[in-house]
């Protein structure tokens, strides 16, 4: 199935979880939030977030900024 | 001869109390290297951050907070945020990365001024405070504007100098003299000056107008030595503070001997002294 991740287009399996998604990622796993159709996700919560067909993504961290 | 003690009290902004007026952002250095020996050279305890997407594919990247984690309070802002509906999600992600109430709110107006947008802010930054969040908020330095965020119980107010990256300095002292003796007495929140500081005389004159701290970011990122800037950023903030803690000597038009006139030694010429 497909979903948007940080605006990209992205086939993951069906059932495929948050916490899965974000190892799949290969990014850091400290000081990052996570977005789901405009809506924060735990990360308490990543291990049953079940991801849904056309689910919207949004992995943040933190950048320099003023 | 020693000095008053203590020259200074400290800085607090809702549960946080700081030695240092000055805050710094973190970002356009060359390097997180450099920026780090920045942040160490301003002495600085506060730092700002921004909240940006991840980077997908390659391997994970050289991170931020492992050179600033554990040693700054850190202050995540909203920048690049034009509505309220964006900042109030990016507070939200934040506080979830970093298990922190606290925020910079900026909602901006256009990407060519970077000027905040009232209506927006104020919108922003009601949710946010309803929501429990310790809202620091960037505004112009329009005294009325400063009061409407005041009554919603921010932390700060935190008016603009000028334009962001701009380095004009402080634009209207006028309006942050305004703000600092109406808004800041009746609320009791410090007034933080956020942009547009160009140079260390930019941050001593916002500070000797009574501003509690200063937050600058390209003033030293960008300057030709940042190192030196940090520097000279640190001593512009205590200076200014401590010219603001002792009290100016009004400016007067005329001129006002500091050597005695008294006791002088007669002129060659002809004996008279000049002025009597």
């Amino acid at each position: 199935m497909k979903i948007t991740v940080n605006g990209q287009e992205r086939e993951v399996a069906p059932g495929t979880t948050l916490a899965q998604l974000v190892q799949q990622l290969n990014v850091r796993t400290d000081r990052i939030a996570t977005e789901r159709n405009l809506k924060v996700i735990p990360k308490a919560q990543y291990q049953d977030t079940v991801l849904e067909e056309g689910d919207k993504l949004e992995v943040v961290t933190f950048v320099g900024g003023g | 001869m020693t000095a008053p003690a203590p020259l200074d009290t400290p800085l607090i902004v809702g549960k946080h109390t700081f030695t240092s007026r000055l805050f710094v952002g973190t970002g356009k250095y060359a390097s997180f290297e450099l920026m780090r020996e920045c942040l160490a050279a301003s002495a600085t305890e506060c730092v700002t951050v921004a909240v940006r997407r991840v980077k997908l594919g390659g391997p994970p990247s050289e991170n931020l907070m492992s050179f600033i984690d554990g040693k700054y309070t850190i202050l995540p802002n909203t920048a690049g945020c034009f509505t309220a509906a964006d900042a109030i999600r990016t507070a939200h992600l934040s506080r979830e990365a970093l298990g922190t109430s606290l925020v910079k709110l900026e909602v901006l107006a256009d990407p060519k001024t970077l000027l905040p947008e009232p209506v927006g802010t104020l919108e922003a930054c009601r949710e946010l405070m309803k929501e429990g969040f310790t809202v620091l908020v960037y505004t112009s330095d329009d005294p009325v504007m400063a009061r409407r965020l005041a009554e919603l119980g921010v932390a700060s107010v935190m008016p603009a100098g000028s334009p962001i990256g701009s380095g004009q300095g402080v634009l209207n002292p006028n309006n942050i003299r305004i703000i600092l003796e109406t808004v800041r007495p009746e609320f009791k929140i410090p007034i933080i000056v956020d942009a547009g500081v160009g140079t260390a005389s930019d941050v001593s004159i916002a500070m000797e107008l009574g501003a509690d701290g200063v937050l600058l970011n390209t003033g030293i990122a960008h300057a030709k030595d940042p190192l030196r800037m940090a520097y000279a950023m640190k001593a512009a903030c205590e200076a200014g503070r401590l010219a603001h803690l002792a009290g100016r000597i009004p400016r007067k038009l005329y001129a006002n001997a500091s050597s005695p006139m008294e006791g002088r030694i007669a002129p060659a010429d002809t004996g008279a002294i000049p002025g009597e």
